[in-house]
């Protein structure tokens, strides 16, 4: 599709473009300039000091810990999915295509109190969970689970358009060129695709690191051991200690913000990738 | 089928009875041929005809529901795509989009297991080798979206044949590029395939570019094949109506068949009737067989129309009963008298009649 020819806005267009600033301004420029002014109100040194808590260094940790888990498996996941629905043709594939679109259309809530609902005390495998002595909820694994849940959708989403549009004629072609299974993954489909993985990896590690509904549900907030970034925030703020719960946020702020940057750097290369790509 | 003489012993390629159905639509319907060592053998007919899965069956793309494949007496449905060392050329191309033009002509010759591969030089020497071949010297370096739609052919085209491939498939080799373009490549196509001698099967629907090229033309439809021969077997001698009518523009009228001779209201024509044509049935004539006079016997018609195509000019004549008729003469040399609204007789100079069909 071609790009309408842009017009020179009228009076009218430049009030509509000025309020869109104005609002744009309120609710996300603003708050987000509020974040650091209330962060570095005590000064720089205050900052650090709410920073290097043990217990914000520990929600730190975890919540690093928990994306370099989900992310990677959601990623193979995805690419899995994407590969199987646009190279294959199966029964049932519709289904697999409603049911990765699940955690998008569900409440965060939800995709927390599920495993509760399976793995909790009180939960369908709760008791034998409990005699066995394998914790999930209120652990590390509870945790996982719903970040996973939460963030399955994204890699999946960005790259089955892509490998739609491109088809199968390339892997074909290096088949009957003698290539294996692997060659065709690693030399064909994989260059083809990996900006648009990278991307995909972009948006879920953000999610998988921001997620607090889902997580709060599962977590049991337990300070020092099962709070991750955006669940410290909270309990902070609740105690009345805003540096220290606006210092945290800096980071959660900070990584969107670079999600952001390289967001827009990788759509200003994929754009020119997928022009080259294109066939005519 | 043609009465086509097979005299040599081991075909290059034996398909045997050959089905296959997608979902509810059976794309082939149990189709035999052979290709002979050397050969150039076009596959033509309608979308739907099933050329390309036929085509797909032979390189290992699509499993067959029944029948057999075999190359040079070897099971090839036995062999993964991999193992069958095919040379394909696909409708658009199908390059490596992030590979440099050499990058994609290398291919086949890279991903060989350690033990086959040819050292480094060897395989950018090959290569090069290649690149002159399908006139694309100094091209190396680009990518394919650098490239015309007809260079990008010749990349794919190179490619194939890197792998020294014991058989050539092109599906719709000229398909997505422009009229003019399409006749040169064609041309080269032959002179490439006699200089390496590879057998070769290419997909088209395109009369004139299967009539052109092969050495025989294989006529689907429907799943089925429906004549073999070659391009002069196809005019002279069509097995039907179908293939009549698609390898060239056509006239029909009703006709009574009289042993060598088809009966109009009040004239008579030379008839080629295939076997089983009898009776009342029709009679089918291509335009330029066919001659329009402003008097003795003949179809009483009315010139509708006078166009020009290419060398010729068409008469469009228009009969009592409405059916539209065509006759084509050389430029400049219509009959005398006759222009758009005259009266005038039609008649064919031969006609071809086929026995009736029940679809």
């Amino acid at each position: 599709m071609r790009a309408a020819t842009p017009i020179r806005p009228s009076a009218t267009g430049w009030l509509v473009i000025g309020l869109a600033f104005v609002w744009l301004a309120l609710v996300i420029a603003l708050p987000l300039a509020s974040i650091f002014v209330e962060a570095f109100r005590k000064g720089v040194n205050a900052y650090f000091a709410a920073l290097a808590e043990p217990d914000s260094l520990s929600a730190i940790k975890l919540t690093l810990e928990i994306a370099a888990v989900a992310v990677p498996l959601n990623a193979a996941f995805g690419l899995a999915a994407a590969w199987a629905v646009t190279k294959f043709e199966f029964k049932g594939k519709a289904l697999l295509l409603s049911l990765i679109d699940v955690p998008f259309s569900m409440s965060p809530v939800i995709s927390g109190l599920v495993w509760v609902l399976l793995f909790g005390a009180n939960g369908w495998f709760g008791k034998q969970l409990d005699a066995w002595d394998i914790k999930i909820i209120f652990n590390f694994t509870g945790i996982l689970l719903a970040t996973i849940l939460v963030t399955l959708p994204f890699v999946a989403r960005e790259l089955i358009p892509l490998m739609q549009e491109q088809g199968t004629d390339e892997e074909a072609a290096a088949v009957t060129l003698g290539a294996g299974g692997f060659a065709t993954f690693f030399q064909v489909t994989l260059p083809n695709i990996a900006w648009a993985l990278l991307y995909g990896v972009l948006l879920c590690n953000a999610r998988a690191m921001g997620e607090f509904g889902a997580v709060s549900v599962v977590s049991g907030h337990i300070r020092g051991l099962t709070d991750t970034m955006p669940l410290h925030v909270e309990v902070l703020f609740n105690d009345y200690d805003f540096v220290g719960a606006f210092a945290v946020a800096t980071l959660l702020a900070g990584l969107a913000l670079v999600t952001l940057a390289a967001k827009s750097a990788l759509e200003w290369r994929f754009a020119g990738e997928l022009a080259r790509g294109s066939r005519h | 089928m043609a009465a086509v003489t097979e005299t040599t012993p081991v075909a290059s390629l034996a398909v045997e009875g050959v089905a296959k159905r997608f979902a509810r639509f059976p794309a082939l319907k149990g189709v035999s041929l052979t290709a002979q060592p050397g050969e150039f053998l076009a596959l033509l007919g309608p979308s739907g005809s099933g050329k390309t899965t036929l085509l797909r069956v032979v390189a290992g793309l699509e499993t067959p529901d029944a029948g057999t494949v075999s190359f040079e007496g070897e099971d090839f449905l036995a062999l993964s795509p991999r193992e069958r060392r095919i040379g394909m050329v696909f409708q658009h191309y199908a390059l490596f989009r992030h590979m440099t033009v050499a990058k994609n002509i290398g291919f086949g010759l890279r991903v060989r297991p350690r033990s086959k591969r040819p050292p480094k030089a060897e395989i950018e020497a090959t290569v090069e080798r290649l690149l002159s071949l399908v006139q694309l010297q100094g091209l190396g370096k680009r990518y394919p979206a650098q490239l015309s739609g007809g260079q990008q052919q010749r990349v794919a085209l190179a490619r194939a044949l890197a792998i020294e491939p014991r058989l050539l498939l092109l599906d719709e080799p000229f398909g997505a590029l422009d009229a003019k373009v399409r006749k040169e490549l064609r041309h080269w196509l032959r002179a490439v395939h006699n200089e390496t001698g590879v057998t070769t099967i290419f997909v088209t629907h395109d009369q004139e570019e299967a009539m052109d090229l092969a050495d025989r033309v294989v006529v689907l439809r429907l799943g089925l094949i429906e004549q073999v021969g070659t391009p002069e077997e196809l005019d002279e001698r069509p097995a039907s109506a179908f293939v009549f009518d698609f390898l060239g523009e056509s006239n029909q009228l009703p006709c009574r068949l009289d042993g060598a001779e088809a009966v109009f209201d009040g004239f008579r024509t030379p008839a080629v009737a295939a076997p089983g044509a009898a009776g009342e049935t029709s009679a089918w004539f291509r335009p330029h067989e066919t001659e329009v006079s402003d008097g003795g016997e003949g179809l009483p018609v009315t010139v509708v129309d006078i166009l020009i195509k290419g060398a010729m000019e068409r008469l469009e004549c228009r009969t009592a009963d409405g059916r539209l008729l065509d006759a084509d003469y050389p430029r400049g040399s219509l009959p005398a008298g006759l222009r758009i609204g005259s009266q005038a007789r039609l008649r064919p100079k031969r006609v071809f009649v086929f026995p009736e069909r029940a679809d």
